[in-house]
């Protein structure tokens, strides 16, 4: 888009201008501490609270037994005996959760910074997974580290294309990467059900009458490392994240590219001013936040899930999730791993193996999950505002007038 | 000859060109098909020379796809594309499709023209499909389930005008909370209140508009004498609209306010009060077209069954350029390729499913190639702070 681009301008205290979304979170960050954020969750399971308890449920009861079924009780030390075995096991489940949550957060977060929204997350997550499985239920006769390897980078490249597409529309010819993404996201989900379907390409090749891929070979499953790999265990995704959080950090706040990304995320016209390839700069940010969400797809058809099935495609929200992870982690790294970890824990708490249906219906709490992510977009959407508030009350920011 | 001209003649050829291989005339060979394409594309890139990117772009692209989709039927059997291509049921079917999305885009000219991204149809559409049905189910009337499928879609829009009005939240991130929380509530009712049952298949409808006296004239007979009620209405809706944006004051007002607020705010329009009634309007009509989904066309409700129609009339706003009219032609444009889709199975099983993604590849191609550089409202997406 050639339109300028006014500068920056205090939104309550000068003339209001397009901001780009990087800006405005931006300005977010600066503001410091974790207390908006929490509040932020707060207010979102408080409300979600409301839904339950005008529906006839009891709110606290639900949230317990939601919270047992985390297992974030393993961490209490007086959890002990059959209960500890218990948490044990929900804990994985968490943490198996938490791992692809930690990666689309970082695709959706990454994005932000560049000043892009990315909502493809979805998309390139699905995308990853179908190469992941693609690679993984072939060549069976290769060593397992090298077929986990090729199976990874085969989502991440998967992930990073289908993102690519969206990054050079709007760096060719303007397209508004939150309608590409949107659209990148049926047009995946539709290309897995092709696939996966009766007679379609990647089809089962031994039973032909239901709608799933092949299965991964035992010997390019990820390694277990806490709990028994035939209850589903937690493999090592969750350390292949946490390096993916790290290489994050690394990449935005310590190289060159970083710099130009956040440059071009805060004020693209300054950036280009100052002698930087905004355009070359969108597919590079696209290309890299869909490789986050591609291993997220691997990560879990590596480590769990080992088959896709049409139906798999179609209820996944990890991706959409990453949104709700990214905004509520203020785009950081570290937030964003704590926000995965409040996500991973809503989901494996209200998941059908975790929660007590004789308390909570599992249906009736993904749905609720669904809210309460709604309702922390919703929040983080107009924080700018409430955070000036709040240092305008503390006399911090001289208001209009007096300024 | 004029650049835009050419453009148009350019579009005309290419359609011309696969239009010549489908039935009734259905030419065997590909060559003539290729020529006329081959002159579409010509005329697309002579245009360029002259200005006017947006038709040439548009003139090129269809040519290349008009020549593939010819060289495509040439290949396949006469007897699927006797099955596929049956023009009357092809034109009803895209007229189903193309109303929700009627609904939705004209409610988004109304939010976006105000100077407010309404990312949120999609959630306001879902909204309206849902309490749609289930106000029908409760009345028994299909009139009060409307009127509350209207009221839910404008509730969700009311929400979306707080946050981006008067919170000044940033109207995309806001959009997509509205989305994420539609699918939730409606998600959390349906299973609260029908659990596995789903919805009963006793609910009143709205009821289809039988226009006896053209039903007997072939073509126009199939294609519009038995359609929804709702369909009439969103039809009605365009001109309606129209007039309302380009010959009344209120629409005046409505479109000062969305390029220059501050100028519209100096000669007393009040701003603020203008866009909040443009965003709960933009709900109420997508909330009709949810409506329209649930209790006129499936009869059923299911979780997240609009399926990302309120984005794909997000992208039927910019293919129409704000426009009503312009809107229209983009609905029916998107209900025709996925009325296409849904007879493909003549064809194959699987690539029919395959082919569910045509829309969306189609808003992709709309959203890059024809309107790289559509000029939205001047406002859209800049929060009002009063002087």
């Amino acid at each position: 888009m050639s339109e300028p681009v006014e500068p920056v301008v205090d939104q309550l205290d000068g003339t209001p201008v397009a901001q780009t979304p990087a800006a405005r979170l931006a300005a977010y960050v600066r503001a410091g501490g974790v207390v908006v954020p929490l509040l932020t969750a707060l207010l979102a399971f408080v409300i979600g609270g409301l839904v339950v308890l005008v529906t006839g449920h009891d709110p606290i009861a639900t949230y317990k037994a939601i919270f047992e079924g985390t297992g974030f009780q393993w961490l209490f030390p007086w959890v002990t005996g059959d209960d500890r075995a218990t948490a044990a096991l929900n804990l994985q489940q968490t943490l198996i959760l938490t791992t692809p949550l930690i990666l689309t957060g970082l695709a959706v977060a990454f994005a932000f910074r560049a000043g892009l929204f990315n909502i493809g997350g979805q998309g390139q997550y699905t995308v990853g997974g179908i190469a992941a499985v693609w690679v993984g239920s072939s060549f069976a006769g290769m060593p397992g580290w090298l077929h986990i390897v090729l199976a990874v980078a085969a989502a991440c490249a998967a992930g990073a294309a289908w993102a690519g597409i969206a990054g050079l529309l709007k760096a060719t010819v303007g397209a508004n990467e939150v309608i590409s993404t949107i659209m990148l996201n049926y047009v995946a989900l539709w290309v897995g059900f092709y696939l996966f379907s009766l007679g379609g390409p990647l089809q089962n090749n031994h039973d032909t009458s239901v709608p799933v891929s092949n299965d991964v070979v035992d010997k390019a499953h990820l390694p277990v490392f806490w709990g028994d790999p035939v209850l589903q265990g937690l493999h090592i995704g969750i350390f292949i994240a946490l390096v993916a959080v790290f290489a994050f950090w690394v990449i935005l706040n310590r190289s060159t590219t970083g710099y130009e990304v956040r440059a071009v995320g805060l004020n693209p016209e300054a950036a280009r001013y100052g002698g930087m390839n905004v355009a070359r700069n969108y597919v590079l940010v696209m290309a890299v936040c869909g490789l986050f969400a591609g291993l997220a797809g691997s990560m879990d058809v590596l480590g769990w899930q080992f088959r896709i099935a049409t139906n798999d495609i179609q209820i996944s929200q990890i991706g959409f999730l990453g949104i709700a992870v990214a905004l509520l982690g203020r785009n950081t790294a570290m937030g964003t791993v704590a926000a995965a970890l409040l996500f991973g824990g809503l989901l494996s708490g209200t998941s059908q193996r975790n929660l007590d249906p004789s308390i909570f219906e599992p249906e009736l709490a993904a749905n609720l999950t669904t809210i309460i992510q709604g309702l922390v977009v919703l929040v983080v959407s107009a924080d700018v505002l409430v955070l000036a508030m709040l240092r305008r009350a503390r006399g911090l920011v001289p208001g209009r007038g007096r300024a | 000859m004029t650049a835009r001209r050419l453009g148009w003649a350019g579009v005309a050829l290419g359609a011309i060109a696969w239009y010549v291989t489908l039935p009734p005339l259905l030419v065997r060979t590909p060559v003539p098909s290729v020529l006329i394409a081959l002159v579409a594309v010509g005329a697309g890139v002579a245009a360029t020379r002259e200005g006017d990117a947006q038709i040439c772009r548009a003139a090129i692209l269809v040519g290349i796809s008009g020549g593939i989709g010819a060289i495509v039927a040439t290949k396949s059997g006469e007897a699927n594309l006797e099955k596929v291509f049956v023009w009357s049921a092809l034109f009803a079917a895209a007229l189903r499709f193309a109303t929700p999305l009627l609904f939705a885009a004209l409610g988004g000219i109304m939010s976006e023209r105000s100077g407010v991204i309404n990312i949120g149809l999609e959630g306001m559409m879902l909204m309206g499909a849902f309490f749609g049905i289930f106000g029908a189910d409760i009345s028994d009337s299909w009139v009060i389930g409307l009127l509350i499928g209207l009221a839910a879609g404008g509730v969700l829009g009311f929400l979306h005008a707080v946050f981006s009005i008067a919170l000044r939240a940033d109207q995309v991130v806001s959009g997509v909370g509205i989305n994420f929380l539609a699918a939730g509530i409606t998600g959390y009712v349906f299973i609260a209140h029908y659990g596995d049952q789903g919805t009963p298949g006793s609910v009143p409808n709205v009821p289809q508009v039988n226009l006896p006296f053209i039903k007997e004239t072939g073509f126009f007979g199939e294609a519009i004498g038995s359609a929804n009620l709702l369909t009439w209405v969103a039809l009605l809706l365009v001109p309606l609209m129209a007039l309302f944006l380009y010959r009344t004051a209120a629409g005046l007002r409505l479109r000062s306010v969305g390029e220059k607020p501050r100028a519209a705010d100096s000669v007393g329009i009040p701003v603020l009060r203008t866009r909040y009634l443009a965003v709960v309007t933009s709900g109420c009509l997508a909330g009709l077209g949810g409506v329209y989904l649930s209790v006129g066309l499936v009869h059923s409700f299911n979780q997240g069954m609009t399926a990302g129609r309120g984005f794909i009339a997000l992208a039927v706003v910019i293919f129409g350029g704000w426009r009503p009219y312009g809107a229209l032609a983009g609905a029916v444009l998107f209900g025709f390729s996925s009325a296409v889709a849904q007879r493909l199975p003549a064809f194959s099983d699987s690539l029919a499913v395959l082919f569910q993604a045509l829309p969306y590849v189609l808003v992709l191609i709309v959203v890059a190639g024809l309107i790289g550089r559509s000029r939205p409202p001047a406002s859209i997406g800049v929060p009002y702070v009063k002087e």
